[in-house]
């Protein structure tokens, strides 16, 4: 997101909610990931009108709707183009992109990918779900292999994607997990996704009751403390035979990325919270500071003097 | 020695050479001398999409046509009166479209049996009867240009690099060029490799001087100036132009300029340029692919700049899905297509106007969008600040169509007066535009104007204009989600009203009309303008009435032209596609629009245009006798 210093008017959950009616099934993990948004958007301190949030297509998509921020729900996976499109015309303003599994991780791979690689400043978040929600129900490239789906009677036969090691493999400056269902901590990873100068990348476990309940129940019922593995800048953490005190700011993703790959063995925990936070410059800060360079030296461009470039001649009355 | 001169109205050169031999920089110098002495000029460079094509092969051939003359000229040229030939592969491939009689200039260095093999001579044409009908000059460029710069001390080989500034003194001498600015260009290009610098200016002053003394040429050339409008000029290519064009309208709009890209030919060259003039307040953005290219484009005009994005027909098939995203939001936004053979990869490197369907229906659902094209290379420039007023006072992405011939062809181009263009005003949206009923006023983004049926543009920032748009259907006015049918039914319609009232805002078409007597007009759109004008020339020469009407909007198609089509006895539409302006003008007039077709990847060339609509002309005078 982007600092903006601007006198902000006391605002609460109320003021970011839109006039629209929300229209998620019942019991969707989204209304609570809407509603931890909505409550939190307050404390950073904004104006409304300076935020701007972005999704695709899927379920999580309608996000901005509701919202009463200014908003574009575009089309499938390329909500990372548009708001690099957003992000990079204005400096001003704090730019989301609201995604799915299938969006961010399918059909709009490339755009995710490239994003990250080049920390334009938005915060990413992704629901993650394992399942196509609005086609009802096919397979996503979350979803474990095997998985019994209208598309795949016999199972899938693909391997899945790991979200948070994709975003570290491209180098991400930020990458967090979270779920839906945990409201401190969801709240706690907004925010310093929020602070965050850059790309930030949030992975919110998010259950959708009607394609796919359950897939995440290991990690929220009484026995949740087992499965999960709450990541703290220090904490001593062991993976692919080594032990080490987890650094989020480590420039080197080499150990944020096995930590992310440990629950690739299913009797280990989930890794969640905050795998990494480094900084490195903006997409957008630098594409404005190149412009801003070049009004610096040679002034501002002067469109007469531009046409008038090159090898001219001059024409001093009209021929016959 | 001293030759005689020879005065000529008008010159067609075409240097040919390996894509290795710098025929295009040859070609692009000698048209800055022909522009810098006054003539009139057009160019047409032709190369392989290849970069490096196996050497002294008939596909590896480079070449650069600039047609020159004492009048205003309208086309490159159908058939060239000197060859310069830097290898067999480049006489042969070019042989065929020379012109009885023409002067061939050839460089006898690369004729060794091997190479004349890798292009199917089993003879040497050179010493043969093959060449009999043209006036031959075959001299040892190479051997010469390297005697000329041995004291640069370059090896043999980049001291042959230097043959083709060589050709150009020679060509230059041949038609009393100086080389006074070519020598400033090549100081300047290779300021930072002396050696080089001074082989190339070595080898283009020996080139000049061999003219000079040798006997080999009997007569050298004089084209005069062309007489033209007062004012000054300068030569440009269309891509250049239209990029141009783009910085004008950030500037006379007051918007920063955002423009995506994913490099693809012909049109990677206004990345290039626009790239250049970041102080102009233009960002470039190279982006992943042609998908991510027009969704920044699409972001940065919801931001509140002008988004841009320039591409070539494949790009545009990638870009459809958020082109409708533009249609459906109604945002400004300029796509460029600078169209080359397709279908898929085609010719790259080849023009074509085959994407004009593609522009008016390639995306799903009724998405109307408006179509414009350029005609000419610096016409580029003024189509580039068309499409972006309509973009932006008509709130709606605008497809401009160039192609491959206007974006590396080049023309004199009359450089106009800044303080003379037309200003565009965003109007941006600064508060509530609707009564809630309560006393309250809100903003509903889908309010539209009540001319133009633009709606407001209210940028992220404005504090009380918070909105959401989307890709889903917008009820009417307030611009939430609405799937109710009959709001989807008049939402449908009230879109393509919108785009046909920018028709409300065009000048009356001009009609080229001379004698008023004619009862064949040509109907064109784009590039073919040039080729269509000049074969109605030598129509009207060979003593017939021949009308001409050109369109630079394809859509809206503008309020007059029914009925200036009605006007005539036979409509005919020159097209370099299988006749797609024919089918939509048949589809909206009910007229039988009668289309000349070519696909050759080369503009229709004028002579045997002209032969085509004469035979038009003819069975129509006999048909209404």
């Amino acid at each position: 997101m982007t600092a903006i210093d601007l006198p902000a008017p006391t605002l609460t959950a109320k003021d970011f909610s839109s006039d629209q009616e929300v229209r998620w099934c019942p019991g969707c993990g989204d209304y609570a990931v809407l509603k931890a948004v909505q409550s939190f958007l307050p404390d950073l301190g904004l104006r409304r009108e300076n935020i701007v949030f972005v999704s695709g297509i899927g379920c999580s998509s309608r996000f901005p709707y509701y919202l009463d921020t200014y908003g574009m729900h575009s089309i499938h996976g390329r909500a990372p183009s548009i708001a690099t499109g957003i992000a990079t015309a204005r400096e001003d303003l704090s730019v989301w992109v609201v995604t799915g599994d299938g969006d961010a991780l399918s059909i709009g791979g490339n755009h995710l990918i490239h994003a990250l690689r080049r920390n334009v400043n938005m915060t990413i978040l992704l629901f993650n779900n394992r399942i196509y929600g609005l086609t009802k129900g096919q397979y996503s490239p979350t979803s474990e292999t095997g998985k019994v789906t209208k598309s795949t009677p016999l199972g899938s036969i693909d391997h899945p994607f790991n979200p948070v090691s994709l975003a570290l493999g491209a180098e991400a400056t930020f990458v967090a997990r979270t779920i839906d269902s945990d409201r401190k901590h969801l709240t706690a990873v907004l925010a310093a996704a929020a602070a965050h100068r850059g790309t930030s990348f949030v992975e919110i476990y998010q259950n959708c009751p009607i394609f796919n309940d359950g897939a995440f129940e290991a990690l929220k019922g009484p026995a949740a403390a087992d499965h999960l593995l709450r990541l703290e800048p220090g904490l001593e953490v062991t993976a692919a035979g080594r032990t080490w005190a987890h650094d989020p700011g480590e420039i080197d993703p080499s150990r944020q990325f096995a930590l992310s790959r440990l629950d690739a063995d299913p009797d280990s925990p989930v890794p969640v919270g905050i795998f990494r936070q480094v900084q490195r410059p903006t997409y957008d800060d630098q594409a404005r500071a190149q412009v801003a360079e070049a009004i610096a030296t040679r002034g501002r461009g002067e469109l007469q003097d531009l046409l008038d470039s090159g090898d001219t001649w001059t024409v001093p009355s009209d021929g016959v | 020695m001293s030759s005689t001169v020879t005065e000529l109205d008008r010159v067609v050169i075409r240097f040919a050479g390996d894509s290795g031999d710098g025929m295009q920089l040859t070609g692009d110098r000698f048209t800055q001398e022909a522009a810098v002495f006054g003539n009139d000029l057009s160019t047409l460079p032709n190369f392989p999409a290849e970069i490096r094509a196996p050497q002294g092969t008939i596909p590896g051939v480079s070449s650069f046509q600039l047609h020159f003359a004492n009048y205003d000229i309208l086309t490159p040229g159908d058939r060239p009166d000197v060859l310069v030939a830097m290898n067999p592969a480049a006489l042969k491939a070019n042989l065929t479209d020379l012109r009885r009689g023409a002067t061939i200039i050839v460089d006898t260095h690369d004729f060794t049996a091997r190479n004349l093999a890798k292009v199917g001579y089993d003879v040497n044409p050179l010493e043969d009867d093959t060449l009999a009908e043209f006036a031959v000059h075959a001299l040892d460029l190479t051997g010469m240009t390297v005697e000329a710069v041995k004291e640069f001390g370059l090896s043999r080989k980049d001291a042959a690099r230097s043959k083709n500034m060589f050709a150009l003194g020679l060509v230059s001498w041949l038609y009393g060029r100086d080389v006074d600015g070519s020598e400033a260009h090549l100081a300047a290009k290779f300021a930072t490799k002396p050696a080089i610098r001074d082989a190339n200016i070595a080898a283009l002053r020996a080139g000049w001087s061999f003219g000079e003394t040798t006997e080999t040429f009997a007569v050298s050339y004089v084209v005069k100036p062309a007489p033209v409008r007062a004012g000054r000029y300068r030569n440009i290519t269309g891509n250049t132009a239209l990029s141009y064009g783009l910085v004008a309208a950030g500037r006379l709009s007051g918007l920063p300029v955002l423009m995506g890209a994913y490099p693809i030919t012909p049109a990677s060259d206004i990345l290039h340029e626009l790239s250049k003039h970041k102080s102009f307040g233009v960002t470039t953005f190279q982006a992943e692919d042609e998908i991510a290219a027009i969704g920044a484009a699409v972001g940065a005009s919801f931001a509140g700049a002008l988004g841009v994005t320039a591409t070539s027909g494949p790009g545009v098939a990638l870009k459809s899905e958020a082109m409708g995203l533009a249609v459906m939001t109604e945002l400004p936004l300029v796509v460029i297509d600078v169209q080359r053979g397709g279908p898929s990869t085609g010719l790259p490197t080849k023009t074509e106007q085959s994407d004009l369907l593609q522009a008016m229906y390639g995306r799903n659902g009724e998405a109307p969008m408006p179509v414009i094209a350029a005609q000419s290379p610096s016409d580029c420039f003024d189509a580039a600040l068309e499409a972006a007023r309509i973009a932006v006072t008509h709130r709606t992405p605008v497809m401009l169509l160039s192609d491959g011939y206007l974006a590396n062809g080049s023309e004199p181009w009359a450089i106009p007066d800044v303080a003379t263009l037309p200003r565009i005003d965003p109007d941006f949206a600064t508060g509530p535009n609707h009564d809630r009923g309560d006393g309250e006023r809100d903003f509903w983004p889908y309010l539209r104007d009540e001319d133009t049926l633009a709606r407001p543009w209210a940028i992220p920032g404005t504090p009380g204009l918070e909105h959401r748009i989307g890709g889903l259907e917008k009820g009417e006015g307030h611009g939430n989600i609405s799937y109710d049918p009959a709001n989807h039914d008049r939402m449908v319609r009230i879109r393509a009203e919108k785009v046909r009232r920018i028709a409300d805002s065009l000048p009356p078409l001009e009609v080229d009309d001379p004698s008023g007597e004619a009862g064949v007009l040509v109907i064109g759109w784009g590039s073919t303008y040039g080729p269509i004008g000049a074969a109605c020339r030598r129509v009207r020469a060979a003593g017939h009435a021949i009308a001409q009407v050109h369109l630079r909007h394809v859509n809206p198609l503008p309020h007059d032209l029914g009925e200036i089509l009605r006007r005539y006895d036979r409509v005919v539409c020159p097209e370099m596609n299988l006749g797609q302006l024919s089918r939509l003008l048949r589809a909206e007039y009910l007229i039988d629009v009668r289309p000349i077709t070519t696909v050759r990847g080369l503009p229709f060339g004028a002579e045997a245009l002209a032969a085509d609509l004469l035979a038009h002309v003819t069975t129509t005078a006999e048909a209404t006798a």
